[in-house]
């Protein structure tokens, strides 16, 4: 890796992203491995004061302009362009998040330089950059060698310790006068979450229920576990796109991050966007009956079999020791 | 409004994966294709807009196995035309799809009609090297926004709903034509009876239009692909449902969950 190394900074609301310090922590050991400066893009309206926190970089790049509220993909990918030239930059690291999603493509055309996704280990052997990926839902993991170790990579949120990285020291912040496009997608205003009738973030118990629920009627099952155990129900992405589920108990990606005291995964395979919403959870449950699901890899206890078959003479065996 | 849905299927991961002999890829024999719940709901976003707003649907597959029954399936939840993009696609990666789909939207002479809305899906679980709608958007010269869970039509252009995370969303405006990733459609996407979907392949309606293997760019080397080594694993309870529920209720009680 001959040139320097860039995180895009993520940040949402004002709020610096998890996923920016867990970028600091990746880029600061590579720079320390090869001697690389490391720079920490933030653009944006009104953000000069998250620079302050991102002292894990050896300098801020900050390209602050009212236009830059919640810009989109196009509009970051050649502001990126522009400063990868600029400070000769051989790799970016940027969120998996749907926050950035699209700027790692767009920036790949652009720039002429790959792009690799879903990435979850970068390292150095012999001074070539190789990453480790995860496809087809964690199932399959990809060794990735770029050429000449620069490229653009797609870091997934939490596969990364961040806590390390959220050095308050200052670093050096430089403003650099970038020309900003004018883009023809326009942000137009938040829709803020929607209330529901329980916070899952605040459940001590969530029963949380996916595809091998098989159909709306059968969550009348996972109900009635979540009422003996004390907890309300969630669920994954395809059963709330289903509308069995309400919006406000998707846990995931999208969704909220949860950390119950136990979480009970029923018919859930455990997919990245799945398991990063919930795997902080105490005690964690899965009932499914792939053997091979990845659900298997972050829970504490599991079943391989028919949630079905399992899940009432399971409530029963708990109403009856509760009396 | 004149939709292009670009429907690329993905091996299905209920099955088994196999790394292939030569270690770098999966063993595409025993492999199975689908399409993945995002490219399901870009073709019911698709089929929503025309219903609410007229105009037509042109369901666009990339040739694979199982394409066929697809594209059918498509024409009968009420898409307009079915097209396959003919070529050697199997194991082809976001690049050469944009590629393919770019070709066929921009064939010969013809250029992209002004009123031309693509949708496809925002990113799916084999996008190794990006997602394909940035790719697209780039290639065309038009706007793109992904993660997107709403389309409307708003004056001249759209207006958009894309999910961020906890809930949060945002609203964003574009004008057409315009490249859309969705994440997911504004109702799940429809049922079709089986009689309906063999009405659409008697019907013969499906186009074929042969595509060159589009140039991709210099790219990345893949090294290996392995299954992963989980560095925990639950333990696994066995038995008979009796046995595994009392087993769980001993475990809850154990931690303090009961």
């Amino acid at each position: 890796m001959s040139g320097g190394i860039l995180i895009l900074v993520e940040h949402l609301k004002g709020e610096l992203s998890q996923i920016s310090y867990e970028m600091l922590g990746i880029g600061r050991k590579l720079a320390e491995a090869s001697r690389a400066p490391l720079y920490a893009a933030l653009l944006g309206s009104d953000v000069t004061a998250l620079a302050n926190r991102l002292g894990a970089a050896d300098k801020v790049l900050l390209v602050e302009d009212s236009r830059l509220t919640m810009p989109p993909a196009g509009t970051v990918a050649s502001l990126l362009k522009v400063l990868i030239e600029q400070q000769q930059v051989s790799l970016v690291l940027v969120g998996g998040t749907n926050i950035t999603m699209g700027v790692g493509s767009m920036l790949s055309v652009r720039a002429h330089l790959p792009f690799v996704n879903f990435c979850r280990e970068v390292r150095l052997e012999n001074g070539a950059v190789v990453l480790t990926s995860q496809l087809f839902g964690g199932k399959i993991f990809s060794d990735v060698r770029l050429p000449d170790g620069r490229g653009i990579v797609s870091v997934y949120p939490g596969a990364f310790p961040a806590d390390h990285d959220r050095s308050e020291r200052a670093s050096a912040v430089e403003n650099v006068p970038v020309p900003i496009e004018t883009s023809s997608v326009v942000f137009k205003r938040f829709i803020e979450p929607e209330v529901g009738d329980v916070d899952i973030t605040k459940q001590n118990v969530l029963v949380a229920v996916g595809r091998g629920i098989q159909n709306e009627d059968n969550l009348a099952l996972a109900e009635d576990l979540a009422a003996a155990l004390g907890g309300v129900i969630c669920a994954s992405r395809p059963i709330i796109d289903q509308g069995w589920v309400p919006l406000s108990r998707q846990v995931g990606k999208s969704g909220m991050i949860v950390k119950p005291k136990l979480y009970l995964a029923l018919g859930i395979s455990g997919a990245p966007e799945h398991v990063e919403g919930m795997q902080g959870s105490q005690s964690i449950i899965a009932i499914n009956t792939d053997a091979q699901a990845p659900i298997f890899d972050v829970a504490h206890y599991g079943v391989c079999g028919d949630l079905l078959e399992i899940v009432p003479v399971l409530t029963e065996k708990i109403k009856a020791r509760k009396g | 409004m004149q939709a292009f849905v670009l429907l690329k299927l993905s091996p299905d991961t209920v099955d088994e994966l196999t790394v292939a002999a030569d270690g770098k890829s999966l063993e595409t024999e025993a492999l199975r294709f689908k399409l993945g719940d995002s490219d399901e709901h870009a073709l019911e976003q698709a089929l929503l807009l025309k219903e609410k707003y007229g105009g037509t649907v042109t369901a666009v597959a990339l040739e694979a196995l199982e394409v066929d029954d697809v594209l059918f399936t498509a024409l009968a939840k009420g898409a307009d035309r079915a097209v396959k993009l003919s070529g050697e696609f199997t194991g082809s990666q976001s690049h050469a799809a944009a590629g393919a789909m770019g070709s066929f939207l921009q064939s010969g002479d013809a250029a992209l009609p002004a009123d031309a809305l693509i949708l496809l899906r925002s990113q799916a679980i084999d996008d190794l090297d990006g997602e394909i709608g940035p790719f697209l958007a780039d290639l065309l010269g038009v706007p793109y926004v992904g993660g997107v869970t709403g389309v409307a039509v708003a004056g001249e252009g759209l207006l958009v709903t894309k999910e961020f995370a906890g809930g949060l969303r945002g609203e964003f405006t574009l004008p057409l034509p315009a490249v859309l990733g969705i994440q997911s459609a504004e109702k799940p996407p429809r049922y079709v009876p089986i009689a309906k979907v063999r009405a659409a392949m008697k019907s013969g309606r499906m186009e074929t239009a042969e595509i060159p293997l589009p140039a991709t760019p210099a790219s990345f080397t893949v090294e290996r692909m392995y299954k992963p080594q989980a560095a925990g694993r639950a333990e696994m309870l066995e038995g008979a449902p009796e046995i595994v529920a009392d087993r769980l209720v001993a475990v809850l009680a154990k931690n303090n969950l009961i």
